[in-house]
């Protein structure tokens, strides 16, 4: 049974990473390095107007004022940032109208991540603007969306075609000032994806965009702004790999949400970067601030996320619960493996009255990874009779690997319930024994468990994730513990 | 200089009265103590005092504490009254009492008593003259004065307080009540430091009270480590009483060998700034260690209870279950870490914090974190934060009981909870009356004991007319 269990941690443990390729195809650099000039070099390359020079600039500023937060449960390697390339586009050298006219190789990159653009378009009806190491190259469905009224393009499109949009939201809810990754996001980000859904549309489609880091030693720092207007709703994916490399490559993104009054936004992420080898050599860093506002009433922001990659995840998806009995959600399945580091959870901030939060962890550790899970819950004077109710459990695979929970919980006032609860513990010997008894393998029993105890998650994914999330959790896990 | 007057604590100020005084403090001392002491106030002066930049500290805020004017004795004080001390025992309870009056051991007879069946209880001062080898042995061998500012500070500073030796296979037959007074015209700054040894196979019941005397305010840093060797038994009660401005930052440093089994209950009923450091590591395997607190705050109290327990050897088992009732401005925090190490398999590790808060003013900071290096544990922690049920009210008030009433029998349950697990009757008859009283609002830090004021003729009973409920 012993050496059976071992026998399989070590095949899982030693599985290849199935998305390392890497896509030869011409790519565009800014100098190497960081500084006033990269910035003027990315926003000159961008055509960018005047105030967002500015607000870079102002978040480099503060950016150099800052240092590097210690606190995270994490063994982190000085990041030398003059050594890496800031900005990478793939060479356009001309616009781009139709999916043929885009690079094959590109396509074709596509293609072995599953999303095939084409396939996308014709079979599931999702709109996917894909980014590719920071430029986003082609957006499908824009006319459909169009007509409805949604803008969803690529965030250098929206700032040519909708600043005041982008002025007008950018930076609301995570200040240049939040953070060290957020001032540095703020000041060097290169695209991402913007979304509005005006007054009262309820999006008929699931919005994607797929990230990739392709080119070596380059960060990506796309920034993604979502806002929905009174009344509307939109539910929106975000898939993320890299290729394999040994050099750690940065990504500090931003993601704001804007739910106004009766709005509805459901966030979904499955993030499959490469997660470094099995002696813990390469990997993502992955500094990524995430954070939504409920800013009317009755609004609601759902996070729901699957952790499989990166070497370093530090990662909190937020709500800010302004609105009167506004509602934020959090789902996680955090999967780590090999040397792999995680220190991600959430944080709930409840001001307006009646707002009511949930949230649930599911941490999975194997190999000699360590998982952390460190959320917030506080509840304001202002925030009467809110409701959180927090659960966090952890599974251990292999008798190296660390789980921890670090809950804050602040309530101010006296007519509130916060409840936190959390467990940690192994696969049940019982369970895996009843599995086998019945002529289940010890793989496919450990398989079955683990996938029932992200269950709670996985069912919250929209359909086509469910499916990728499931299969990331079978390469990354099954059968990886006795 | 023997005292020093009014003056505000300041890293620079202890570090000049070290300075001045080393001779002084290190005259009794082995070359092994007097090496300790040096080392710590090195330490010192490197950590300072904790201030909120720690995570540890970020909630507790001394500053304002440590600003007002406090008396620093490096003598014990001539005014004292002792017999005030010994008017705390326990109604109806035959302990052994022994007490300190403002940091200082004080006695009725001999300052170190060795009973018949070879425990030893006493100053920890005379201890340290009379069995130098012993103290050596446990003394500053679980106080960490490298990582906490204030532990080294006392360690530096340490003088006298209580020591308790209970030799091996002998079960003390009295429970031990050790009574912490503090009591003085002028502001105080006091460090005592106490050395709990209960060896292999040994047991003892021990009742540790802080109480105040009068509105004086006081600053305490005591530093009490606490060894219980393989199979050993500790049954430990710390009652905490002062006045609002008194600040009590209490270290105790538990080491359980093999097997030990400790009971540790914090009562804390009142006090301006109480901060409980409970640090419990189990050196040895399939120790057992329950720890368990309830806090009634109200006024602008502010209770910090930070607890660490740390797994290091197999199958050992700890549950933590702190309940706290916050009423007005009070601010009660609790920190609980569990850290299992990777060899610690087959640890069963619990954390509970629930918490009611009466007001929209009161708040609460929870954060039990889990700290794991193994697959083989069961852990889990659960924390709430709600108000009284209210179907429990309607239910109680639908049978005739008035609002009040119901509200405070609520509350008792509550704290029942807690106080239920008190193993000695006479002693759990008593705080459940304290906390009935205190939850009444008449429990009051008067010129009086705490223990002697709340024991009336008549067990405190709530206002429940049976007629109507039985009828």
């Amino acid at each position: 049974m012993e050496s059976e269990a071992n026998k399989i941690l070590d095949e899982v443990t030693q599985g290849d990473y199935k998305y390392g390729f890497f896509t030869d195809i011409d790519m565009e650099y800014a100098p190497t390095g960081l500084s006033e000039d990269t910035i003027r070099y990315i926003s000159n390359k961008k055509n960018e107007p005047e105030f967002l020079l500015e607000f870079r600039l102002k978040a480099y500023r503060h950016w150099l004022t800052m240092a590097m937060p210690k606190w995270a449960h994490l063994d982190i390697e000085p990041i030398n940032f003059q050594d890496i390339i800031f900005y990478a586009a793939p060479k356009r050298k001309r616009e781009l109208s139709s999916l043929d006219e885009v690079d094959p190789e590109l396509l074709a990159t596509f293609t072995k991540l599953g999303i095939s653009l084409d396939e996308q378009k014709k079979l599931s009806g999702v709109a996917v603007d894909a980014v590719i190491d920071s430029v986003s190259v082609k957006t499908t469905f824009s006319d459909t969306l169009s007509k409805h009224g949604i803008i969803f393009c690529s965030f250098s499109e929206a700032v040519q075609n909708h600043p005041d949009l982008v002025k007008q939201y950018m930076g609301s809810v995570v200040p240049y000032t939040d953070n060290y990754f957020a001032a540095l996001n703020s000041a060097v980000f290169s695209d991402g994806s913007f979304c509005f859904i005006p007054k009262g549309v309820r999006c008929p489609m699931e919005l994607s965009t797929y990230f990739r880091i392709n080119a070596a030693n380059t960060g990506q720092f796309e920034r993604t702004l979502i806002v929905a207007e009174e009344g509307a709703y939109v539910s929106y994916m975000e898939g993320c790999t890299a290729p394999q490399r040994d050099e750690n490559q940065l990504h500090a993104a931003i993601v704001e949400i804007v739910a106004m009054k009766d709005a509805e936004v459901k966030y979904s992420t499955v993030q499959n970067w490469y997660p470094g080898d099995k002696n813990g050599l390469g990997g993502i860093y992955n500094f990524v601030t995430k954070r939504g506002i409920c800013k009317g009433s009755n609004s609601k922001i759902s996070w729901t996320q699957v952790e499989t990659g990166s070497a370093i995840t530090w990662k909190y998806p937020s709500c800010i619960l302004m609105g009167d009995n506004s509602v934020g959600e959090f789902y996680s399945v955090a999967v780590t493996n090999h040397h792999q580091q995680a220190d991600t959870g959430t944080k709930m901030i409840h001001l307006g009255k009646n707002t009511r939060s949930t949230i649930i962890s599911k941490g999975i550790s194997a190999g000699k990874s360590n998982n952390s899970y460190r959320g917030q819950v506080r509840i304001s004077k202002n925030a009467v009779n809110s409701r959180n109710y927090s659960q966090c459990d952890s599974l251990l695979l292999g008798s190296r690997c660390g789980a921890h929970t670090w809950p804050y919980i602040q309530v101010d006032n006296k007519s509130s319930i916060v409840e936190h609860e959390a467990t940690t513990s192994k696969i049940s010997e019982d369970q895996l024994f009843y599995c086998q008894q019945r002529g289940i393998s010890a793989e496919s029993a450990i398989g079955l468990i683990v996938n029932g105890y992200a269950k709670e998650v996985l069912k919250q994914l929209p359909m086509e994730f469910a499916v990728e999330a499931q299969k990331l959790l079978s390469i990354s896990l099954e059968g990886s513990v006795g | 200089m023997q005292t020093e007057h009014n003056e505000i604590i300041s890293k620079a100020r202890l570090i000049g009265l070290f300075e001045k005084n080393r001779k002084l403090l290190v005259r009794n001392d082995t070359k092994f103590l007097a090496v300790k002491r040096d080392k710590a106030f090195a330490s010192f002066v490197e950590l300072g005092f904790p201030d909120t930049s720690l995570e540890s500290w970020s909630l507790t805020d001394l500053e304002e504490c440590l600003a007002r004017g406090y008396d620093y004795h490096l003598h014990p004080m001539k005014e004292m009254d002792i017999q005030k001390v010994f008017r705390c025992n326990i109604p109806h309870l035959d302990t052994a009492v022994i007490g300190q009056l403002n940091g200082w051991y004080v006695s009725k007879d001999v300052p170190l008593m060795k009973l018949g069946n070879g425990i030893i209880m006493g100053s920890l001062a005379e201890a340290r003259k009379t069995y130098p080898q012993l103290i050596e042995k446990y003394y500053g061998t679980m106080a960490d004065d490298m990582a906490e500012g204030l532990t080294a500070l006392n360690t530096a500073f340490a003088q006298d307080g209580v020591f308790i030796y209970v030799p091996d296979h002998v079960k003390s037959p009295r429970p031990v009540q050790l009574i912490n007074v503090i009591h003085h015209g002028e502001n105080l700054f006091l460090q005592p430091r106490n050395l709990i040894v209960v060896g292999a196979n040994a047991k003892l019941s021990l009742v540790h009270c802080d109480d105040s005397y009068n509105h004086q305010a006081s600053f305490s840093n005591i530093v009490t480590e606490v060894h219980v060797g393989a199979h050993g038994v500790l049954d430990h009660y710390k009652l905490q009483n002062l006045n609002n401005e008194s600040t009590l930052v209490s270290s105790v440093y538990f080491r359980l060998e093999e097997a030990a089994n400790l009971e540790s209950h914090y009562i804390s009923l009142n006090g301006g700034m109480l901060r409980n450091n409970i640090r419990l590591l189990f050196n040895g395997p399939h120790g057992n260690a329950n720890i368990y607190g309830i806090y009634l705050m109200d006024g602008r109290q502010h209770v910090d209870n930070q607890v660490f327990v740390d797994h290091a050897h197999p199958g050992c088992t700890s549950h933590e279950m702190f309940k706290g009732i916050l009423d007005e401005h009070a601010h009660a925090i609790f920190n609980g870490h569990v850290l299992v190490r990777r060899d610690a398999v087959k640890t069963d590790a619990r954390q509970t914090n629930k918490n009611i808060l009466l007001t929209d003013t009161a708040r609460v900071n929870s954060k039990p974190f889990l700290e794991i290096y193994n697959d083989d544990v069961k852990c889990s922690h659960g924390s709430t934060t709600g108000q009284l049920d209210t179907e429990s009210m309607f239910y109680m008030r639908q049978r005739g009981i008035g609002e009040d009433t119901a509200r405070m029998l609520l509350m008792f349950a509550f704290a029942d909870e807690i106080v239920s697990k008190i193993a000695i009757p006479q002693l759990r008859q008593r705080i459940e009356d304290m906390v009935k009283k205190r939850l009444q609002g008449e429990l009051q830090i008067c010129e009086q004991c705490v223990l002697h004021c709340s024991s009336p003729e008549h067990p405190v009973e709530f206002q429940i007319d049976m007629s109507k409920i039985l009828a």
